[in-house]
């Protein structure tokens, strides 16, 4: 049947035990058949090497220009201008509410595409590949696509003009209107970054047995009962995945937000930008990235204590 | 039954709507001519002509970022495949002490965002004397694209039946023969769509690399710098050079995608 089902499961079939969401759950050996030696960690050694000198090395010094001055005392200097600096909290907020909204509207819209995706749908190839073009797009790419949809003169005006239901331009992004910007950064997050919720999601679904469903059948369960009572249920540790990525994901965006608000609304990944390319406080810049790094750590954190995993879902 | 059917379908097509609609209005900026994208209120079907195009084409710098943007994809390509996939194999081959410990670190680069490594990683590079070439974001790059890398050449690897190696090599082939004549051949549309996944990220990057680079930008770091100044056309014009790649590379990775379950 579906194309992703037939070939993406035999991608990953070696590796991943059914259930745990790919990726971000190691997983067990697939009982490879050699003996120990030398080799392996020979074929290791580079990517080691490279990713201690380009990841941990960075990471350290990201946390001393933190917590260090500009004139290189430790301390808590950095720290002090960061919570002082303009526009610091309202960042904080506008990620905060950000990821608040864009949470559901996510999750809800890429369960949609992954059910629709995992059900015998005739050309299901076809669809999967249409729900993934925005995987290869980037977030500023994404910004001026509904920049072009939401600016004065754009396409959601002429539309709504042209049908008579206003009769002046709309100004959808006026720094007036903070929280109608940041509906439509979400609603430009939504559209590009849902695909990879959806491969997250695909993968649990095609992960659940068969014969929890036809049990239902024999229940005769409505497909709405099916999927609150059975589906959901089951796809809970892949909710959590999802759930995980998509916050850490919602702590970098970036050039969505340049693209559609310009300077008159900030996130965090932006102050941290403009601290670096525009004032050259590269302190104060390591210090909003330590932040963002902390934000998406604590918030994995409260996920997987939050929402805990019975063991035998994982089977 | 057939109603429900027919809800699918219709679910379907709405969604696909959703995700190509705004492509093909993007499209339409950025083919028409500079007059009918000022027009307002605009047709959806607006005068065709590449005149936006060119205009774009013709801005200051425009080819020479294009021209850096392959080339740090390149780069990026060769060096994350050169070392991800040796360790994807030695993940999807061997049991050894560590391998754990290995996976679960490669994971949780995931939980690093960009931000907190360019900014250091400029610092670096200032000292060394590669700030804002094709190699300081190339190097960059690589270290971001690595951990998807590894994770989805071992699951291809996986894949390729162990029986075909061996058998390989009681006939004769040394291991590294093995893997280059029987492996290789096996593997090889999974290991381009890890490296379709590498351009991908690259070629899109914005953040480090608009950090990393000052007079010589890669393309998205010189659209995002023209931003604020920049007229609609421009904008439209840069945004559709920049999203057309995805529906090649989209296509390559179709097959593999779901096993990549922590991409981007």
């Amino acid at each position: 049947m579906a194309e992703p089902d037939s070939t993406g499961g035999a991608a990953v079939s070696g590796t991943t035990s059914a259930g745990v969401p790919v990726g971000l759950e190691p997983d067990q050996p697939p009982a490879p058949r050699r003996r120990r030696g030398l080799a392996p960690y020979v074929l290791l050694a580079p990517s080691v090497v490279y990713l201690v000198v380009f990841f941990i090395v960075p990471l350290l010094q990201g946390l001393r220009l933190a917590f260090t001055g500009t004139g290189g005392q430790w301390g808590l200097a950095t720290v002090h201008q960061l919570l002082n600096d303009p526009g610091f909290w309202s960042s904080v907020w506008n990620t905060l509410i950000m990821l608040a909204i864009i949470l559901p509207v996510q999750l809800i819209l890429a369960l949609a595409m992954s059910l629709l995706v995992n059900s015998r749908l005739r050309g299901s190839a076809f669809w999967f590949y249409v729900y993934m073009l925005p995987l290869g797009i980037s977030d500023l790419t994404s910004g001026i696509i509904w920049y072009s949809i939401f600016t004065q003169q754009g396409w959601l005006n002429s539309v709504l003009q042209d049908l008579g239901l206003i009769h002046h331009p709309f100004i959808w992004l006026s720094y007036q209107h903070q929280l109608l910007i940041i509906a439509t950064i979400v609603v430009a997050e939504a559209w590009r970054s849902t695909s990879i919720i959806v491969i997250i999601l695909v993968g649990g679904l095609q992960a659940i047995p068969k014969e929890y469903s036809e049990a239902a059948d024999v229940f005769y369960a409505s497909p709405w009962q099916k999927l609150w009572h059975v589906t959901l249920p089951l796809l809970r540790p892949t909710l959590r995945t999802a759930l995980i990525l998509r916050t850490v994901l919602a702590f970098e965006v970036f050039a969505t937000v340049i693209a559609l608000a310009g300077s008159s609304l900030s996130v965090l990944a932006t102050k941290a930008n403009n601290a670096y390319t525009q004032y050259q406080e590269p302190h104060l810049a390591a210090a909003y990235g330590i932040l963002i790094m902390l934000l998406s750590l604590v918030s994995t954190a409260l996920f997987l204590v939050m929402l805990p995993v019975r063991t035998e879902q994982l089977q | 039954m057939r109603a429900r059917a027919l809800g699918k379908y219709a679910g379907a097509v709405i969604l696909a709507v959703w995700v190509l609609f705004p492509m093909y209005l993007l499209t339409a900026g950025a083919f028409s001519t500079q007059s009918s994208v000022y027009q307002y209120p605009k047709s959806l079907w607006p005068d065709w002509s590449a005149g936006t195009m060119s205009f774009f084409w013709d801005s200051t710098g425009v080819p020479a970022a294009l021209g850096r943007s392959v080339i740090v994809a390149a780069i990026t390509v060769v060096l994350s495949m050169l070392i991800g996939t040796p360790a994807g194999y030695a993940i999807a081959r061997f049991r050894f002490r560590g391998r754990y410990a290995y996976q679960t670190s490669i994971v949780s680069t995931r939980a690093f965002p960009v931000v907190v490594l360019s900014i250091p990683l400029a610092v670096f590079f200032l000292q060394w004397g590669i700030y804002d070439t094709v190699w300081a974001v190339a190097l960059m790059h690589t270290a971001l694209v690595l951990p998807f890398v590894v994770l989805i050449t071992s699951s291809v690897l996986a894949g390729v039946p162990v029986d075909l190696e061996e058998a390989a090599q009681v006939f004769g082939c040394s291991r590294p023969g093995a893997f280059w004549r029987v492996v290789m051949p096996l593997a090889l549309p999974g290991l381009a769509a890890a490296a379709s996944f590498a351009v991908l990220m690259s070629y899109n990057e914005v953040f480090a690399a608009s950090i990393l680079t000052v007079e010589r930008p890669t393309l998205p770091a010189l659209v995002l710098n023209a931003l604020s100044a920049s007229p609609d056309p421009y904008k439209f014009a840069a945004a559709w050079l920049l999203m057309i790649p995805t529906f090649v590379f989209i296509f390559i990775m179709r097959r593999y995608i779901l096993g990549f379950g922590v991409g981007r």
